[in-house]
């Protein structure tokens, strides 16, 4: 029986890699759980309220959206509205144009990855330098980041200094500090030098309109210092109805993604430079970005806009762990990328179809989720969606159901079946007529068939 | 699933009855669980019914997302497991599957409240006898190290609770804890043969986990895993003993002769 193309990536990838991914993931969950669980009595509790919150903001985007517009126009930013990833990508390119803008510094954004924002940028000659130190690597390797969080958590430190000897940032040195450092150093000059400095937003407050960032390197702060306009992308799902939400989901961000109380840098933006302030942007952009987000919302899977990112799901993912994030070729990795990849995909859903089947749907990504998002159930959603519109990638490994849904609702023949299983015990493997029974025995011993046993003891037992 | 602890659908002093659905695994390869689960529900009291007509829950194709193939089973079942007499299953996994997916597939269905009403008179073996029977503590000897994995299926329910308690009270027995416990077996049904490589690197790693701990016996509260687990344990000439926490029980009994 072939094998998914997830299984297929998880079996050629390099062990070291595959190491890596693991250590990682493994000590950020476990570091996760006991934060969590040392800080707050009930953090179930939490993240319920939190997924509640989330949800309000989900289905009342009608009317946040427009509320937030009014507050942050108020605060002195500019809102764009981009309904697809190329109008995004043109409205950026519109507000750099007008500036005569070339050079712009960018801070981790996943959104900007999911219109491939740095590409466009380039096609059409400015300079879009990736700043968050993941990032960067992954730039100049033209490489794919592999996890929401870390991007290069697939990679270890002999290949970054490599790259780093590569692009001419010093001779070879694989000290993390000194990686770190040299980094830095090539950035100051390029936060001086840019035109524009783009942002993503992790929420986006409606009562106060105010954006708020999370970050652990600094490098946002130095994108909105240095450059004389700021411009935020932003999801449309990415709100929180009040200021003081914020309480509820910060707690719960960093302790997700990274195990952290706190991130070392929270950044609380509320509009342009204002006349009394010595520095800062003096334009402010705030872009929001559907591509496919209200299609999701009309979807049976909505709960997947509660997202906020955090890559808690990818941590403790037994999948994620084996395969790393190319295996799903989406921006989105992971137990919320299988669902929320394939969603976006839009008619391209037959392409990623294979991603929901991804998942032993075992439900710890629902455990950890700080939202509450029920993924084993959307995955199962789109498992059914799959086979309903009989994508051909839904269907691998899986056998058909129909023979043995007749069969499992005839008892006459259900007990045939038991009792003539026996057979199987004197079959060599290669000839038992199930594939899927076949496949199994791989790699599993099969235990003996004994279809029937109990169904004759229990008769007896009623006998005496 | 968070699903809450439920009280006893039992009057105090009625004498307990269920409908058992002894698991298509349990028919077809693991006869002495479902034994096991009707001695052990016997002794204490309980009234055992099982209906002939019984076949699977359903999973398979609910998990393939073949949902309309997957109701024509749970169909056959709410008419097998008819009337308001609890439904005990010896598997977690398929107690969640009548607790819980039956109700997802069933969303926009004119039979959803049948579906419901199954749903919530359907228990899990460990979770009936704790929450259901209120049995605490369990009698009988069973000197082993015991190493017990959590079906995935029980997280947030009563069951793993239930599990812990009923083994942990036996005399002689000692359940020990291992590395990355809540990690799942990597069975997950047809996951298991569509992605074999990551089934069966899942099943290994939990098994260094386990071997490490050096239990006598590996215990879970269903005979997937263990099928999983256990067939590749065997396949790599390292066999380990497995067994489902009602054969625990019932053995339990009959070493200090109550059975």
């Amino acid at each position: 029986m072939a094998s998914q193309p997830i299984d297929q990536a998880a079996a050629t990838l390099p062990a070291d890699k595959r190491a890596s991914v693991y250590q990682s993931t493994k000590a950020t969950h476990e570091k996760r759980t006991k934060l969590l669980f040392d800080q707050f009595n009930d953090p179930d509790l939490l993240r319920r309220r939190a997924g509640e919150i989330k949800q309000h903001v989900i289905e009342n985007l009608d009317t946040l959206l427009p509320a937030v517009e009014a507050k942050l126009k108020a605060n002195g930013a500019q809102v764009h509205w981009a309904s697809t990833g190329d109008d995004a990508c043109a409205a950026v390119l519109r507000i750099m144009q007008a500036r005569g803008a070339k050079k712009m510094v960018k801070a981790k954004t996943m959104v900007s990855e999911e219109i491939e924002l740095a590409h466009y940028l380039e096609k059409h000659g400015i300079e879009a330098l990736e700043t968050d130190l993941g990032e960067f690597i992954v730039q100049i390797d033209q490489d794919h980041p592999s996890h929401i969080v870390r991007p290069i958590i697939h990679k270890n430190r002999r290949e970054i200094a490599t790259s780093f000897e590569r692009e001419g940032l010093g001779a070879y040195n694989d000290d993390p500090e000194t990686i770190t450092r040299r980094a830095r150093q090539f950035l100051r000059h390029k936060y001086l030098q840019a035109d524009v400095g783009l942002t993503g937003a992790n929420f986006v407050s409606v009562e106060s309109g105010r954006l708020v960032l999370v970050t652990n390197e600094g490098n946002s702060r130095f994108s909105l210092a240095a450059p004389k306009v700021h411009i935020a992308l932003v999801g449309i799902e990415k709100l929180v109805p009040r200021d003081r939400d914020l309480g509820v989901l910060l707690n719960l961000l960093a302790r997700s993604a990274t195990a952290q109380q706190l991130t070392v840098y929270t950044e609380f933006i509320s509009g342009p430079k204002h006349a009394t302030q010595p520095d800062g942007p003096e334009e402010m952009h705030v872009i929001f970005v559907d591509n496919g987000r209200t299609d999701v919302l009309a979807s049976e899977c909505r709960e997947i806009l509660r997202c906020i990112r955090c890559g808690a799901c990818l941590n403790v993912c037994p999948i994620y762990r084996q395969a790393s994030g190319h295996a799903y070729r989406s921006v989105y990795p992971g137990p919320v990328g299988a669902v929320l990849s394939p969603l976006l995909a839009g008619k391209k859903f037959p392409e990623l179809a294979d991603l929901p089947k991804a998942s032993s749907l075992c439900g710890a990504c629902n455990e950890v989720c700080p939202v509450n998002i029920p993924i084993p159930d959307l995955l199962l959603r789109l498992r059914e969606k799959g086979k309903r519109e009989g994508a051909p990638l839904a269907a691998v490994g899986t056998p058909p159901m129909g023979a043995w849904a007749l069969m499992a609702s005839q008892p006459t023949a259900w007990k045939a079946a038991l009792f003539g299983g026996k057979a199987l015990n004197y079959l060599p493997t290669k000839l038992i007529p199930v594939p899927a029974l076949r496949a199994w025995e791989e790699k599993r011993a099969l235990p003996a068939w004994r279809g029937g046993e109990f169904r004759k003891w229990m008769k007896q037992r009623r006998k005496s | 699933m968070h699903a809450p602890i439920r009280p006893s659908p039992f009057a105090p002093g009625e004498r307990p009855k269920i409908q058992l659905m002894a698991t298509c695994l349990c028919d077809a390869f693991y006869d002495d669980v479902a034994r096991a689960t009707v001695e052990v529900l016997e002794h204490l009291g309980v009234e055992v019914e099982f209906p002939e007509g019984q076949t699977c829950c359903g999973q398979p194709a609910f998990n393939g997302g073949d949902w309309p193939a997957s109701r024509k089973v749970v169909r056959h079942t709410l008419r097998t497991f008819a009337g308001t007499t609890p439904v005990l299953l010896p598997s977690g996994s398929c107690a969640a599957m009548l607790r819980h997916g039956a109700l997802l597939e069933f969303e926009k269905e004119a039979d959803l409240p049948e579906v419901k009403a199954l749903a919530a008179r359907t228990w899990e073996f460990a979770d009936f006898i704790v929450n259901a029977l209120g049995v605490k503590t369990w009698p009988g000897r069973y000197e082993a190290t015991i190493a017990f994995h959590r079906n995935c299926h029980n997280r947030g329910t009563g069951s793993e609770a239930a599990s812990l308690a009923l083994l942990a009270s036996i005399a002689g027995a000692k359940v020990v804890p291992f590395g990355e416990q809540e990690q799942c077996c990597g069975f997950g049904g047809t996951f298991s043969v569509a992605f074999p490589h990551v089934s069966s690197s899942m099943g290994t790693l939990k098994l260094e986990h386990i071997r490490a701990a050096q239990p006598d016996v590996l215990v879970s509260g269903d005979m997937s895993c263990l099928m999983h687990m256990g067939g590749l344990a065997q396949k790599a000439g390292q066999p380990v003993k497995t067994q489902h926490i009602a054969q625990v029980m019932r053995d339990a009994l009959k070493n200090s002769g109550k059975l």
